[in-house]
């Protein structure tokens, strides 16, 4: 073999890997770059923006300045305590079911991927199933039912919880030791309590981290309220009527002609960011320093 | 009794389910025998199964509600809704979506998903790969955590925000700058003719997905290329190779299955994404080859008409396109898991 030859490949596979190292730092800095983008953006046109009255006051009429997202802000509270009344329950029990009773079997599996290609289902669908569910006039002649409604954007919400919430509470329930409901089968409690005083329980930090995060994902959800709860420039917090949510309110704003309403909705988006990167956190601080790890 | 002691420790071990199987447990099976609460557990028990049953009512409920509701549209145009459109009599020029004169056509809306999905996955798997490749080969441990933590945080920011920027960021820098370079030097492909002077259009769309893809499709690339066994690595490493050859044979190659399973569930959340596409595309219901011209989506044609949609058969042809959206999804995104899944579950157990 000569020599010469095997350098000049040498040489060529050395520049090749460098390349490709620069190559992949590069798309690494190209991906950080639309982050700190808006992030900064956010922060910058945002914080300029926020002030006492967003919290208090609800949106002037345009042409006025200063105003603010109070009924949105309020609004967004109402949907998510419907969603999670709808959602919370289903999507621990759904979380029991697939830890506890189902591990390993066929119905199990069969749950576990249809809740993880629900997940992928765009939300404005979401949106158009709750619409002919509860909106659409055809069921009007049942009370509650056949209109606009922050009802109706509570359910698409809170299907939009479900499968996130049963997953989360599946994985934290596979984490708790079996050792723990052996003990508490040992002592002579029955197996229902078993599983909601002492394994829920156990792993409840972990599951409460993954409702937040289901809370958080459908707290920015826009698509499924445009035509569910239509929004509302008033004060509301009538389940029956439509309601102002912020996403919305965000929405209707940023598409807007008016400067101050561009601030509003700046200021909006920084509200739910904040909201958003403290629940992420907080589900990040949870999972890596393994609150579980007391159990066992 | 000290000579039974070991022997029933022994006992109780070789009774531990495997793991796995909880409820398996002799000891378990034992108490409950005996317990007087049988009926409560039952009831317990029955109750957790109808919530996990609960998934897939929810799913049999969109289906049917969808299917009841966009009926008088399907009656009406049955397939070529998605294939055809009405031409006008004089011009002979197509009339894609005019609802107050009744006519209906799916074709832009789906010309326009295709179009701004296919692009977003030209901008972002190049990169979301690149960003894997330095994730799990490249990157020292210290920053990696955070450089995982900040994609997560990516993929958590709702889709109004990225809209909301897109609208006052994006749009302005690519109207002002990327779009005249795109029309001056690559117009002669007729993909970036015609510069339209609101910036608005196909490319704010897909550079806007392509961001909001990315954390979804670099987050599940990593997770199969740490799924790849190190022994690949090692392997690969010894017979002399550089670190460019060992990623390209060693990891890339055992990953690709699960690689294409991410690009494809980037894929279900491009097609279906709303509300970012709604701000920037421009709502104009027509085909257009250039890529700076103003289009719709599916997702955006129901964002903007659902609420005030002037007939049934309107909103009927709305509910039509968001079934198709539904099913497309669906298929997207169970061939996507499929495929995730073959392989982070064969590499478990080839680690192990």
């Amino acid at each position: 073999m000569n020599k010469g030859e095997r350098t000049a490949q040498t040489v060529w596979r050395a520049v090749v890997d460098h390349g490709v190292t620069a190559l992949a730092i590069l798309a690494t800095l190209l991906v950080l770059l639309p982050l700190l983008a808006i992030f900064g953006y956010l922060l910058y046109k945002g914080a300029a923006s926020l002030n006492l009255a967003f919290f208090t006051q609800v949106q002037k009429p345009p042409g006025e300045a200063g105003g603010g997202m109070a009924n949105a802000i309020v609004g967004s509270g109402v949907l998510l305590a419907l969603a999670s009344v709808m959602g919370v329950p289903i999507g621990i029990g759904a979380g029991i079911y697939l830890a506890e009773y189902g591990r390993g079997t066929k119905l199990a599996n069969a749950i576990r991927f249809t809740a993880d290609v629900l997940n992928g289902v765009p939300s404005i669908v979401m949106g158009v199933a709750a619409y002919a569910l509860i909106v659409s006039p055809h069921v009007s002649w049942l009370p509650f039912l056949g209109h606009f409604s922050a009802l109706s954007g509570g359910v698409a919400l809170g299907i939009m919880m479900i499968p996130t919430i049963a997953r989360t509470s599946e994985e934290m329930l596979l984490m708790v030791p079996n050792s723990v409901r052996e003990a508490a089968l040992g002592l002579g409690v029955p197996n229902w309590r078993s599983t909601l005083s002492i394994t829920v329980r156990t792993a409840s930090p972990g599951i409460i981290t993954g409702c937040m995060l289901a809370f958080a994902r459908v707290a920015g959800e826009t698509a499924p309220l445009i035509f569910t709860v239509l929004g509302n420039a008033f004060w509301s917090v009538d389940v029956n009527r439509p309601i102002a949510a912020l996403p919305l309110q965000i929405y209707v704003d940023a598409l807007s002609p008016y400067d101050d309403w561009h601030r509003l909705a700046w200021a909006g988006s920084l509200v739910l960011i904040g909201l958003i990167v403290a629940a992420v956190s907080l589900v990040r601080y949870v999972t890596s320093r393994g609150v579980l790890k007391g159990a066992s | 009794m000290p000579k039974a002691q070991p022997g029933s420790k022994a006992e109780f071990q070789a009774a531990e389910p495997p793991p796995g199987g909880p409820a398996e447990s002799e000891v378990r099976r034992f108490l409950l025998s005996r317990g007087n609460s049988a009926g409560a557990d039952r009831a317990f028990q029955w109750l957790m199964v109808l919530c996990g049953l609960a998934i897939f009512g929810i799913v049999a409920l969109i289906v049917v509600e969808l299917v009841l509701q966009s009926k008088i549209s399907l009656h009406a145009f049955g397939w070529k809704f998605f294939f055809e459109a009405d031409h006008d009599p004089i011009t002979g020029e197509p009339i894609y979506w005019d609802p107050v004169n009744g006519h209906f056509s799916a074709l832009p809306f789906v010309y326009g998903t295709l179009v701004t999905s296919f692009f977003s996955l030209v901008l972002a798997v190049p990169l979301a790969v690149g960003l894997s490749i330095f994730l799990t080969e490249m990157c020292p441990r210290a920053m990696r955590g955070i450089l995982a933590f900040v994609t997560e945080l990516l993929a958590a920011i709702p889709s109004i925000i990225y809209g909301l920027w897109a609208v006052f960021v994006l749009v302005p820098l690519l109207r002002d700058y990327v779009n005249p370079w795109l029309a001056k030097y690559l117009g002669w492909t007729g993909l970036f003719a015609n510069d339209n002077p609101t910036g608005l259009g196909y490319t704010a769309s897909a550079v806007i997905l392509a961001i909001m893809i990315l954390p979804i499709i670099s987050s599940l690339t990593r997770e199969v290329m740490m799924a790849v066994p190190h022994s690949q690595r090692e392997a690969v490493l010894a017979l002399g190779a550089t670190r460019w050859e060992m990623i390209r044979m060693g990891v890339l190659r055992n990953a690709r299955i699960g690689i294409v399973g991410a690009v494809i569930l980037g894929l279900g959340r491009a097609l279906g994404e709303t509300m970012a596409v709604t701000m920037v595309i421009g709502n104009t219901p027509e085909i257009h080859r250039s890529l700076l011209q103003n289009g719709t989506s599916m997702a955006a044609v129901i964002a903007n008409e659902y609420a005030e949609a002037v007939t049934d058969l309107h909103r009927s042809a709305l509910t039509e396109i968001g079934l198709a959206l539904f099913a497309v999804t669906i298929v997207v995104n169970a061939a996507a898991r499929l495929l995730v899944w073959a392989v982070t579950r064969g590499a478990s157990t080839r680690v192990a």
